[in-house]
């Protein structure tokens, strides 16, 4: 118990979140402010205002599943002003969802009868929406994704703790990305900075 | 430091870690051709496990039908390797290492509860009554690599003593005709860093590992000294040209002062990946170190493919052997490295463990032996 509460108090010494993004019902957070509303919050269209919102021109977006758009389009938003340099292994991404990648699984299960197609296939394994933020922003560093019963926000926070002591990390985009079966979605980043 | 305390290997050639060590030594390999059915609509090489073997040891676990097939196989390692740690203290954590874990329960229920990794994962730690939460580990074919680099993080950091890690997947029509669908499956059993390797084989597998705690470096035992993880930042489903990830990883995992006798590479046998291994292995200066890959007797088994790579590996040190690369006939990789197509007896007391995978990433770890 004694350990266990010494490794809690040292583990918020190092770690700060400096921002945080939210998306969810159809609405963008920063900091708890609002961004940006979309017209209606349903997955497909709300992700596309977002895009156009951000002025974005980056192809590789359209082959993107909707847990890889949402995700992208929120480290975009959390990232946004924050001056972080590109080609680099000093910042981390740590994410977590529920429901992996079953959004496109399913997808993919419908497909396998007619001809089983690739390009959905690889966004099978939720982690490729890591991929994606790493090759958007050349992050050639630290990355996991976790699955979790629930959104466990303080589990992310101590391994991203573990990093920051551990490792060169400077910063570590941690949070939750979620697409459930339904299509209901959910992303919570947080900028966590290394202050070592 | 860290340790190595126990671990297990079910594979088609063995439920044992030592019987599947014999099999390897030995040149034995778990690959055959399988008859088109349930998992593809074509002939297909692969190595599956065969669950009659296993009939009997199913039968024994309480309740054993309340559990898919995936999660007998992870209680029935895991009994092998829990004896004398404390599942029970806050102070033991559990990982568990997945690519697709029970996806063949959404075949006919998009929505079963099953599909669900942390359903799995806690099934499986609630049978054992583990104390603390598990930590589901969905990183592709590093996922159980990774599971070494996190799990030795956490015990390095004070938040546990012992870690658990467990990694499983078993193959299913979606797995099959996913690789299928990215023509990557050979016709032919592997040919890891062959010259005319043309795929890869996809395999079954469950391992678990004890990590522990250690304060006496005077005992025999297998250090995990290091590990790192990395991106390629280069593209999601195909590897890096100039292995940039790879080699970043090996060079945040491995300190100036330590000593590699041995690299057991991913090698997967596709044309890319292997070329892909050799820049990095060769850019960070271990040309001639003897490297070895495994999947020509295990095949690519995913999640728990770093982790029964690594127990492998670790029976090597400690019986001093570099195992020979199954499949490999005449090496034909883009850049120098000095694939071993036998089994070398020699001293092997830094050995490094590589893996890369989907969305362009990659993980190293360092094994050190001490003692004798």
């Amino acid at each position: 118990m004694v350990a266990m509460l010494l490794f809690i108090l040292k583990s918020m010494e190092n770690n700060q979140i400096i921002k945080e993004v939210s998306i969810e019902h159809g609405k963008v957070l920063i900091n708890q402010s609002e961004f940006f509303t979309g017209e209606t919050s349903d997955l497909g269209p709300f992700l596309k205002s977002l895009y156009k919102q951000l002025n974005l021109k980056y192809n590789k977006y359209f082959k993107m599943d909707h847990l890889s758009k949402l995700g992208f389009l929120a480290s975009e938003v959390l990232l946004l002003n924050e001056g972080i340099a590109n080609e680099t292994d000093e910042v981390a991404i740590i994410l977590a969802n529920a429901s992996s990648s079953l959004h496109t699984d399913v997808k993919y299960q419908e497909s396998i009868a007619d001809i089983p197609s690739p390009s959905v296939f690889v966004y099978t394994l939720p982690n490729i929406v890591i991929g994606e933020i790493s090759i958007r922003n050349k992050f050639y560093g630290e990355h996991m994704f976790f699955v979790q019963p629930s959104y466990n926000k303080e589990e992310l926070l101590d391994y991203t703790t573990c990093l920051f002591n551990s490792t060169p990390c400077k910063y570590a985009i941690v949070g939750w990305v979620e697409v459930n079966r339904n299509g209901d979605y959910s992303a919570k980043l947080m900028l966590c900075q290394n202050k070592k | 430091m860290v340790r190595v305390a126990a671990h297990n290997i079910i594979s088609p050639l063995g439920c044992t870690s030592q019987e599947n060590f014999d099999k390897v030594v030995a040149g034995q390999s778990g690959i055959a051709l399988r008859k088109k059915g349930e998992l593809s609509d074509t002939d297909f090489q692969a190595a599956l496990l065969n669950m009659e073997v296993l009939k009997d040891k199913i039968s024994g676990i309480a309740n054993a039908e309340a559990y898919t097939k995936l999660e007998q196989l992870c209680i029935l390692s895991l009994n092998e390797v829990l004896d004398g740690v404390d599942v029970k203290s806050e102070r033991t954590g559990f990982i568990f290492s997945t690519t697709k874990g029970n996806i063949t329960e959404i075949t006919n229920n998009p929505h079963a509860v099953d599909a669900l990794l942390a359903t799995t994962a806690n099934k499986i730690a609630n049978y054992f009554g583990f104390k603390s939460s598990p930590q589901v580990i969905s990183n592709a074919c590093i996922s159980g690599l990774a599971a070494f680099v996190i799990g030795r993080r956490y015990i390095d950091a004070g938040k546990y003593d012992n870690v658990i890690i467990l990694g499983a997947d078993i193959l299913s029509k979606f797995i099959v005709s996913g690789f299928q669908s990215f023509q990557s499956l050979s016709p032919e059993p592997c040919k890891p860093f062959d010259a005319n390797r043309d795929g890869l084989t996809l395999g079954e597998g469950v391992a678990s590992v004890v990590l522990s705690k250690a304060d006496n470096t005077n005992k025999a035992c297998v250090e995990v000294v290091s590990g790192a993880i990395s991106n390629d930042a280069n593209h999601i489903s195909g590897p890096s040209r100039t292995g940039e990830g790879l080699y970043r990883a090996i060079t945040r995992t491995v300190g100036a002062n330590e000593e590699v006798d041995c690299i057991c590479a991913h090698g997967t046998a596709t044309p890319y990946n292997d070329d892909m291994e050799s820049h990095a292995i060769s850019r960070a200066g271990y040309e001639t170190i003897p490297v070895s890959g495994l999947k020509g007797y295990f095949g690519h088994t995913l999640g728990a493919a770093g982790v029964i790579e690594s127990i492998i590996s670790i029976l090597a040190m400690q019986n001093n052997v570099v195992i020979g690369t199954k499949g490999t006939v005449e090496q034909g990789v883009v850049a120098p490295v000095n694939v071993t197509k036998e089994n070398i007896q020699k001293p092997v007391n830094g050995l490094l463990k590589l893996m890369s995978g989907f969305g362009g990433c990659n993980a190293a770890v360092y094994f050190k032996k001490h003692g004798e």
